[in-house]
């Protein structure tokens, strides 16, 4: 199948049609089109819902864009009308995942706030930055060392405590002729926890945010293992856009993904939706949660209370980090900070990179919970 | 079973889902057409879906369908090539060593191998069926090794040398979307979400799974069990939960409560967390009720 010629001409639509999920940004390697032309021989095809299952089995979209993979399927082999993939208008709140999903949807928004939008892009790549005038450097280069550790399934060699290592003390053995020599050891590794980062992108946060965002570039950057995820009125998955290694650049398409800059907060509504994709909430278990949020929810903070209590039930520690507290007179008397002091591990300062990256880097160290140090000072 | 028995059965998606349901599993079109193709195409096949609908049982189900034994590699964060390929009886290789004395001895012999799941099933492909369960939960290291294998077929061990399987081996894994699987895995596998199945079907199923239940209380805890599902609760009630269910009021019943009360004594069985509990818990008359008089 080098050229297109070769091939035979029924076969050209099933070439056509992976060619057409293509443009649209589903990730089809060659090997499936020939599996899923194959398929479709096995099969007969004696019906189109045929050609239909054979094309979900092979091309494997990814079930959160099966409606769209199935709209463009009827536009293509039936010959419908443009598929218009319009986001469902409703309550629920938005989770946007950072792999291209709702990808029509961003450039309607992107239009749509076209002014809001470009001036936070602008803000963001216009900054100068000087090579780590703000410790972000240090802090890199130090994360992966200071966060907090766990014991690993895994074993790894060692000089000394642990248990002997019969895989390697047996090599050895053979190879010295079967003379022992100092048997070998090996213990169970330690590997670092998982740093989860929820930065709190509404209007109450303005001053902030882009501190925020390069601080969590700097954790992607060097942690093992870091997500990064933005909430206002919607949740927004960044971690990959800020995989890329020059800043500048990862944060303008950081700044890209998110729709919902300097809106309102639905703290609550979003930190449950988080909790909703499994694949996210597995993510914050045993890791070291960190939200950067002013912590002021509008209305009701009841669901904001059950969101806390089962990040808190998931996560290694759970930590609040709040412009507010930089003033020295503050104290957790809102209603809804409050109602989840009990919740917390931490309560601290996020007014400054300075003092956000020496508490992230102290997260090993064991601390009072929050709630205690809190009512101690007020 | 040869290559060709296995083709034999799988002459159609038709044939594999006959077959399927006389060994006590209700498999949709689509799925019987994965099936069907992975075993055609000789490819894995890769079930996604949530909790309790029913991956691991098709596995079992497709294994026994091809009158083959299942061996089962259950996944885990930090499993490694020792819990996955193989491992060398160590001791048995020291003592083959003292015992062997002057003799030569050759100390990576079968007899001092202990095959893991991978190479069980290489070493008798027309035997076994792989089931590699909740790959998610491992880590891409394993993800990558696994990837390996499945693309050739094949394990090398350094004191033995390549061991490569006869014919293709049927391996299905099954992901319960915790975390994104590699591209590359997707890629190679023939793939089938499983979603929960419409009330008929899973009145079918609470049928086929709980002989003792009738079929009225089957429907009845399939209507109810769909509209519970169509609530945000953190966990919501899978196949398994709902032939629990099913089963848990018929034994209520049969001791002496009446039957809306049965249904919502056993709810402890269909719901498994606190707060959905008491989410769920002012309705769940009424479900029950509706659910009864539909």
């Amino acid at each position: 199948m080098k050229r297109g010629e070769s091939l035979p001409r029924p076969a050209m639509p099933f070439l056509g049609f992976a060619r057409l999920l293509r443009r649209h940004a589903f990730a089809i390697a060659p090997e499936q089109i020939t599996s899923f032309m194959q398929a479709v021989t096995l099969l007969g095809p004696r019906s189109m819902s045929d050609i239909r299952e054979a094309a979900l089995a092979t091309l494997a979209p990814s079930p959160d864009r099966r409606g769209e993979f199935e709209a463009h399927f009827r536009a293509y082999f039936y010959g419908d009308a443009k598929p218009s993939i319009a986001g469902e208008e409703d309550d629920e709140t938005r989770v946007k995942d950072d792999r291209g999903t709702r990808e029509e949807e961003n450039q309607v928004a992107r239009q749509k706030k076209g002014g809001e939008l470009s001036s936070a892009l602008e803000q963001l790549s216009s900054r100068d930055f000087q090579r780590d005038a703000d410790g972000l450097g240090r802090f890199r280069r130090r994360l992966a060392s200071a966060l907090p550790a766990r014991r690993s399934f895994r074993t790894a060699r060692t000089r000394s405590r642990g248990t002997l290592d019969l895989r390697r003390s047996l090599s050895e053995i053979v190879s010295a002729d079967g003379d022992i020599p100092s048997p070998l050891l090996r213990r169970h590794q330690n590997v670092p926890r998982k740093l989860l980062l929820l930065i709190d992108v509404s209007g109450s946060m303005k001053l902030h945010t882009s501190d925020y965002l390069n601080l969590a570039h700097a954790a992607v950057q060097g942690a093992g293992r870091a997500e990064v995820f933005t909430f206002g009125t919607r949740l927004t998955r960044i971690t990959s856009a800020l995989r890329v290694r020059d800043r500048e650049q990862a944060l303008a398409r950081a700044a890209a993904l998110v729709d919902d800059w300097d809106g309102g907060t639905r703290m609550g509504p979003t930190l449950l939706a988080f909790l909703s994709v499994p694949r996210f909430s597995a993510f914050a278990r045993g890791a070291c949660v960190v939200i950067l949020s002013d912590g002021l929810e509008r209305g009701d903070h009841a669901e904001l209370e059950i969101a806390m209590r089962r990040l808190s039930a998931r996560a290694f520690r759970l930590s609040l980090a709040t412009p507010l507290a930089g003033d020295p007179r503050f104290r957790p008397a809102t209603s809804a900070l409050r109602a989840i002091l009990p919740l917390l591990d931490d309560l601290v300062d996020g007014s400054s990179i300075g003092s956000l990256t020496a508490f992230i880097l102290s997260l090993a160290r064991p601390a009072p919970a929050a709630d205690s140090i809190w009512k101690r000072v007020s | 079973m040869t290559r060709a028995d296995a083709v034999e059965v799988a002459a159609s998606p038709e044939a594999i889902a006959e077959r399927l349901a006389a060994s006590r599993y209700l498999a949709d079109d689509s799925l019987a057409t994965a099936i069907f193709l992975a075993i055609r195409l000789g490819k894995p096949l890769l079930l996604e879906g949530a909790p309790g609908v029913g991956k691991t049982e098709a596995a079992k189900a497709v294994a026994q369908l091809l009158g083959r034994e299942l061996v089962r590699l259950q996944c885990y964060e930090g499993i490694d090539a020792g819990h996955a390929l193989y491992e060398w009886n160590y001791q048995r290789q020291l003592l083959a060593i003292r015992h062997a004395g002057e003799h030569e001895i050759d100390i990576y012999d079968d007899r001092f191998l202990i095959a893991r799941p991978l190479l069980q099933v290489l070493r008798a492909p027309e035997q076994r069926v792989l089931l590699v369960d909740e790959i998610d939960r491992s880590d891409h290291e394993f993800e990558a090794l696994l990837l390996e294998f499945l693309s050739d077929f094949q394990i090398s061990i350094p004191e033995r040398g390549t061991i490569r399987a006869g014919l293709q081996p049927i391996v299905i894994l099954t992901s319960n979307r915790t975390r994104e699987l590699a591209e590359a895995l997707r890629r190679r596998c023939v793939y089938h979400w499983i979603g929960y199945p419409n009330a008929q079907r899973e009145a079918a199923i609470i049928m086929l799974r709980a002989s003792d239940v009738a079929e009225a209380t089957a429907r009845a805890v399939a209507n109810a069990v769909q509209e519970i599902r169509a609530r945000p609760l953190a966990k919501p009630p899978g196949i398994a939960e709902a032939v629990e269910w099913a089963n848990a009021a018929t034994i209520l019943e049969k001791g002496g409560s009446p039957w809306p009360e049965a249904f919502r004594r056993a709810v402890g069985v269909l719901i498994k967390d606190e707060e959905d509990l008491s989410a769920i818990a002012p309705e769940l008359g009424r479900i029950v009720e509706e659910a009864l008089g539909r």
